[in-house]
């Protein structure tokens, strides 16, 4: 990326005054990138901004509270952010905001799926419109548009929302005006037998490693989880789908109107299920009600974490 | 003379129901974007090109598994005392597990070390362990997270297999590696399997040119002794880890479990289930206190328990076979084999006076 190499000056400027910088590098091979914990010079000279830079490094902040961390974040990550601040999980004062235009990461699971088997991957060069991927010395060329995560197709904040360094051009906002939400709307409207159907037979092949909540950004119970406390025992141990479900449900609304969808829960399982169209569904009854977005705003109070004697979309009562 | 037989993959199908009538079969097969462990199905495609996104662990150490029934009751001699009953729910039938690596496979030889020793038994785990037949493929491809051959295996291994499968043109070589592997290779459907050996061995020469040159991890139990008190080391090596358990659950040789009693009313089960040591509850103890504090603490049991603390028990063996799920599957892409090279390669910093 071009300015990768201001991004770099930016990070070597701040850096003596921070504990770290978190950004991302390259990993186990081309067509991966990983967290990158910057500590110093050589550190920094690893650094690498791609559509490969999946990861929502926001999700490092409310474990590191305490220290000076700077953190690299793309729009959607930028949001996390926010609405960490928003309900006080961070300080302001402890964390330096790197922000550059993000054209859209890649969807791994798409990839996989275009080429078939990506177990040997050797290069993987990316322009702005394709990427070409060497498998077993078999290029696969594919175009960027198809394997873009879906997030990133309808993204509206490209730029950081909030940044104390941003580095390249900013992308103008982006339509829609309101968030998209049609592969939801084509869920809903299927059978209650037809949807319960369909998570019962996704959830089964879940194995409780919980990636989903500790990749989640605002998911800050942490050490404390409900998924795992035997007091209160609220989740059971055995190994059925509905203890599964439950867990879900229970990630779901916690998450109403506070997920900014970034969509770590659905990357990290290790089992591909579906699950951010769960805190999709609750985001979209938020936005109906209270006409709300999560993490856009450092002023706003999430809806559900404030209280009003009148709600106005809530007629509780018929008069 | 080893008994050698050739499968056409058109009638792996065929051949796994055979096997089905009179076992329980897993076989590897894609849900959703994953490739997982189910009960066979002849309607659904079973995949055999690579590992599995899960490996088939499950099948002998389940995710989750009852070993007690009980019911509470009133003593009717002296109403102030409760009584339980209890009856042990041990493990029935015979399974048959196709499709497994020989990294998956080979795993069970750490549990065995572990849970069938001399002084005691795990009831459980041996009535799988005993009932359960693995016909294993080996790898014609490697993949850029594998490391078997690191760690003392290869793409061929036959530890812990009764049968293994060598993928060749038009379907498999089977070898038994086992007596138990030689009954299972008496189906009509099976051919004479002689003339494919030398194809079969051209095939694992190639996999293992490409997998290149490993490095000596002799020295990794000692090393990371060494490094056992530098947090700062593990501070950073476990900097990007985001304390979930995919690697745990996902490990053919992760062995740790948890107990729970599930209880409704006054009847319960007591419940075994899969436990991970990247997990902050896992050392709590009763009092509050946790002598791993922090997800530093806690990579480096997983890191050490394998490289280091479980080899020094155990002649020398590695508690890892390689299979890289751990790598791959990672959310933030901690990678097992670079914290073993640091710990190998670390220089303590000499304070000149």
């Amino acid at each position: 990326m071009k300015f990768q190499e201001e991004l770099k000056e930016s990070i070597r400027k701040a850096l003596p005054e921070l504990d770290v910088v978190i950004g991302w590098c390259g990993s186990f091979d081309p067509l991966h990138a990983t967290p990158h914990f910057i500590y110093g010079e050589e550190d920094i000279e690893k650094l690498e901004i791609s559509p490969l830079n999946v990861h929502n490094l926001a999700t490092y902040l409310p474990g590191m509270r305490g220290k000076k961390v700077g953190v690299v974040v793309k729009g959607c990550d930028s949001r996390s952010v926010v609405e960490l601040l928003q309900e006080k999980l961070i300080s302001r004062d402890d964390i330096t905001i790197f922000g550059f235009p993000c054209t859209g990461v890649i969807d791994q699971s798409k990839v996989k799926k275009a080429i078939g088997y990506v177990g040997n991957v050797q290069s993987c060069d990316m322009s702005d419109e394709s990427l070409v991927v060497v498998v077993d010395d078999k290029p696969h060329s594919l175009k960027l548009s198809e394997v873009l995560a879906e997030k990133c197709k309808s993204c509206r904040y490209p730029d950081a929302i909030i940044s104390d360094y941003f580095v390249g051009d900013r992308i103008a906002k982006k339509d829609p005006a309101e968030p998209n939400y049609k592969e939801l709307e084509k869920f809903e409207k299927l059978a209650v037998s037809e949807r319960f159907g369909y998570w019962l037979k996704e959830l089964d092949r879940c194995i409780r490693c919980y990636a989903c909540r500790s990749a989640c950004p605002l998911c800050v119970c942490r050490d404390h989880c409900i998924a795992e406390s035997r007091d209160p025992h609220w989740l059971s141990q055995e190994n059925n789908v509905r203890d599964k479900l439950m867990f879900q449900v229970i990630h779901a609304y916690h998450m109403a109107g506070r997920c900014t969808e970034c969509g770590e829960c659905q990357r990290a399982c290790p089992v591909d299920i579906p699950i951010l169209m769960l805190k999709q569904k609750m985001n979209k009854e938020v936005l109906d009600i209270f006409n709300y977005e999560a993490g856009v705003n450092l002023k706003d109070t999430p809806p559900l974490l404030s209280f009003k004697m009148e709600e106005e979309n809530i007629t509780e009562k018929d008069w | 003379m080893t008994l050698v037989k050739y499968l056409k993959s058109t009638d792996l199908k065929s051949w796994l129901a055979e096997l089905a009538e009179k076992n329980s079969v897993f076989a590897p097969r894609y849900e959703g974007d994953s490739v997982i462990f189910a009960p066979f199905d002849p309607e659904q495609e079973i995949y055999t090109k690579s590992a599995a996104t899960v490996p088939p662990k499950k099948t002998v150490f389940p995710q989750s598994e009852k070993l007690v029934d009980f019911t509470y009751h009133k003593d009717p001699e002296n109403p102030g005392k409760t009584l339980i009953d209890g009856k042990e729910v041990l493990p029935q039938g015979t399974t048959v597990v196709f499709g497994g690596r020989p990294c998956d496979v080979r795993g069970f030889s750490m549990f065995d070390r572990v849970y069938l020793t001399k002084e005691t038994t795990d009831i459980y785990y041996k009535a799988r362990r005993d009932n359960t037949s693995f016909i294993t493929i080996a790898c014609e491809f490697t993949e850029s997270t594998c490391f078997c051959h690191w760690v003392g295996s290869s793409p061929s291994d036959p530890i812990g297999s009764d049968v293994l499968a060598v993928p060749v043109k038009g379907g498999f070589l089977l070898t038994a590696v086992s007596a138990r592997g030689e009954t299972l290779l008496t189906s009509k459907l099976l051919l004479e399997g002689k003339p494919k050996v030398e194809e079969a061995e051209e095939v694992l020469d190639k996999v293992m040119e490409n997998l290149g040159k490993a490095p000596d991890l002799s020295k990794s139990p000692g090393k990371l002794l060494e490094v056992f008190d530098n947090m700062e080391f593990w501070e950073k090596v476990s900097a990007k880890c985001i304390s979930c358990g995919t690697c745990t659950y996902l490990c053919p040789t992760c062995y740790c479990f948890n107990i729970t009693d599930e209880i409704q009313g006054l009847k319960g089960s007591r419940i075994r289930s899969w436990d991970n040591c990247m997990s902050a509850l896992f050392t709590m103890e009763a009092s509050g206190h946790n002598p791993r504090p922090t997800k530093a603490h806690r990579l480096k049991n997983r890191v050490g328990h394998k490289f280091s603390y479980y080899p020094d028990l155990h002649d020398g063996i590695i508690s890892c076979y390689g299979c890289g799920r751990c790598i791959k599957s990672c959310p933030a892409g901690v990678d097992i084999r670079e914290i073993v090279l640091k710990a190998i390669e670390f220089m303590p910093t000499v304070v000149e006076e």
